[in-house]
């Protein structure tokens, strides 16, 4: 978990060291008031204290409700945001607070899917020049040129390779989050962050889109944090999972031991929502409905921040924050109570 | 009532066939926002008839001195035997209209008022033509700037804007005019009309980039949070890549309707303040001053009062027509 002189450790290590070492890493947005003098009145902490490894080649999923900084995270791994504080080392190198301009060389191994189709495609460009921008911008030569890169980019994401001079609106969802993929794969990356890339896809699609990825996983040898909200897509393509409440990980571990054997409360409550595609199991499925709302960033409860909805809550958990600790090999939980729970 | 029922078959036994011929000849061949809009654009024969009233004027100003020649007199010509003596308005009926003088004559000096209002279409295009571009070329570089940077840059150009927008235009429009109007010698080398033309752009253009600055401002507020943004960042694209190649190519639409829907406030704004008297210089023609000299005459000649009337209202009709026209084939809501 230490991060130590990286360069030599990884030449120790011969390439097992972490390809990506996040710690402590936070994101504050300030609020302010007033019109010209304009004063900071608090700060919405979207990302507070997140650290964990990632592995070369090995995906890790992070889950969580809606606004408890998966997509501030994940814009903070790929440097679209300046984080806080904590650090973040890619490759052995701490890019935390790299310049523009000293990030972009980075940038061809660093690269991100964007969860929502319709917007992350500029509607006046071509499918070529969107997939083709990766090799301009980053002024990369192809050999046979970038319009035949494009052609085979397409190919590879199982598009038709002719449709070079269509526009996005021509295309569906689906083909829309591939041209997508194509796009984040030119460069072959070492790393994709992936944020939330099938949520807005329809359920068949999302399967494909889903397949996709695992086999160019396996092509380019490709580390994914795969960031979403469906329990079942993460388990199905994490090696790792990570279960985040309002901007901390509460709990991280290897996909089986977390959805077999989860610890924290807020897990069991996340995954005995999940529906079982078996009628008698379904029938006697224990779920946990968490009560309230997830409390505002703004002004996150103290000590342990999932106490206010917690049913374990007791003194310790107002007054003490749990640290994130490690209750089985390669399992790491934080919470005062863990508790093994079987959920079907 | 017939002009849908002639649309349709065309459009529909045209489309297969492109249909056909795109694939035959090419397997897939992308359709752009651009050509769509063309296409949307030509099926709309009322904006396609401003478009066609429009180019027609501008080939009457362009060789305004060829058509004069052809078909009328010169403009300052005066021409009292066609005028009553004692009234001095046109002798003949109807405001003097007659083969030789195809809208008649003005009352007092017996102008050639086909030839004056040729020569007025120049002035009025020129003047709302320029206008609209020097304020589309502030606003679209303003309002990117305020949108894309935020923070104080948005302050100031958008506090900026707000001041113009209360500024009491017509009242410093008018002044300015009376020191231009009755200004001797050379400004800035340029003295007489095309000084008066000069001022007449600047104040008309200047005073108007707000409004298209503020359409600008939002447009680039909205478009700078879309991920494609994001995507180019990612990639490593610099701020002069995102503002020129992401963003302004998504401004081209709303930019392009609303100039077309400014010229023609702006023809009006020249002609109101040349009807005032603040516009384009005497004697040089104007549609605006016209009008204004038809206001004395207008109970016993009425044919001065309407032809430039009618002038103007055509006009800007064409580019009213025009840019609704333009604003439905733009608009990717209209599902046609």
């Amino acid at each position: 978990m230490t991060a130590t002189a990286p360069d030599a450790a990884a030449a120790l290590a011969g390439g097992s060291q972490p390809l990506l070492q996040v710690e402590g890493l936070q994101k504050y947005f300030p609020v302010n008031r007033g019109i010209i003098f304009q004063k900071q009145v608090g700060a919405v902490k979207a990302v507070d204290g997140l650290s964990f490894n990632v592995n070369k080649g090995e995906t890790l999923g992070v889950v969580g409700e809606t606004g408890c900084g998966k997509s501030t995270m994940g814009r903070l791994l790929t440097r679209l945001l300046e984080p806080s504080g904590g650090s973040i080392r890619f490759d052995g190198r701490d890019i935390t607070h790299l310049s523009r301009a000293g990030m972009r060389p980075l940038r061809k191994d660093i690269q991100i899917i964007f969860q929502d189709p319709y917007s992350s495609l500029n509607p006046r460009h071509t499918i070529g020049t969107i997939v083709g921008a990766p090799f301009r911008l980053q002024k990369v030569q192809t050999d046979s040129g970038v319009k035949k890169a494009v052609q085979d980019l397409l190919a590879l994401v199982g598009l038709n390779p002719e449709h070079y001079n269509r526009y996005p609106h021509e295309f569906s969802g689906g083909q829309r989050q591939r041209i997508g993929i194509a796009r984040a794969l030119a460069l072959r990356p070492k790393m994709i962050v992936c944020d939330e890339p099938v949520s807005a896809l329809d359920v068949s699609i999302q399967a494909q889109v889903i397949n996709l990825l695992d086999d160019l996983q396996d092509e380019f040898d490709l580390t994914y944090v795969f960031i979403a909200h469906d329990l079942s897509v993460v388990r199905h393509i994490s090696d790792r999972v990570a279960v985040m409440y309002l901007g901390k990980i509460v709990e991280i571990g290897d996909r089986i031991s977390l959805y077999e054997h989860p610890m924290h409360p807020y897990t069991h409550a996340l995954l005995s929502a999940v529906p079982v595609p078996d009628p008698v199991k379904e029938s006697k499925r224990e779920r946990i409905l968490l009560t309230g709302d997830v409390p505002s960033p703004l002004n996150p409860p103290p000590a342990c921040r999932f106490h206010t909805r917690c049913w374990k809550a007791q003194a310790i958990c107002k007054q003490v924050e749990p640290p994130l600790v490690q209750i089985q090999p390669g399992h790491e939980v934080a919470c005062h109570f863990p508790e093994e729970r079987v959920l079907v | 009532m017939t002009a849908p029922l002639d649309v349709e078959p065309s459009a529909l036994s045209a489309d297969p066939d492109a249909v056909t011929n795109a694939e035959s000849s090419k397997a897939v061949e992308g359709r752009s926002l651009k050509q769509i809009a063309w296409m949307r654009l030509k099926r709309d024969k009322v904006a396609l008839g401003g478009a066609v009233v429009i180019v027609l004027l501008i080939l009457i100003a362009v060789f305004a001195p060829l058509i004069v020649k052809a078909l009328g007199h010169p403009p300052n010509d005066f021409h009292e035997d066609l005028l009553d003596p004692t009234l001095l308005t046109p002798k003949h009926k109807y405001g003097g209209i007659n083969g030789s003088y195809l809208l008649g004559v003005e009352p007092v000096n017996g102008r050639d008022i086909f030839s004056r209002i040729v020569y007025g279409a120049r002035i009025s295009l020129l003047t709302a033509f320029l206008a609209t571009v020097l304020s589309v070329t502030i606003g679209t570089v303003l309002g990117i700037t305020a949108g894309f940077f935020g923070g104080w840059v948005d302050g100031l150009i958008s506090r900026t804007m707000d001041i113009l927008l209360a500024f009491p235009l017509l009242v410093f429009a008018i002044s300015i005019g009376t020191v231009i109007q009755t200004a001797n010698g050379a400004v800035l080398g340029l003295s007489g009309t095309s000084l008066s033309v000069a001022t007449l752009i600047f104040i008309i253009g200047f005073f108007n980039w707000p409004y298209i600055g503020r359409i600008v401002r939002g447009q680039t507020l909205s478009l700078r949070e879309k991920e494609f943004v994001d995507a180019a960042r990612s990639l490593g694209a610099s701020n002069g890549h995102i503002i020129f190649k992401q963003l302004l190519p998504n401004l081209a639409a709303p930019v392009l309707v609303y100039s077309t829907l400014i010229i023609p406030s702006n023809i009006l704004f020249e002609a109101a303040l040349s009807f005032l008297g603040v516009g384009v210089r005497r004697p040089t023609p104007s549609w605006g001053s016209m009008l204004s000299d038809a206001v004395a005459t207008y109970s016993i000649d009425p044919i001065f009062m309407i032809v430039p009337g009618v002038a103007l209202l055509i006009t800007v009709m064409a580019f009213n027509l025009l840019g609704d026209g333009l604003r439905d084939a733009l608009d990717p809501r209209a599902g046609r």
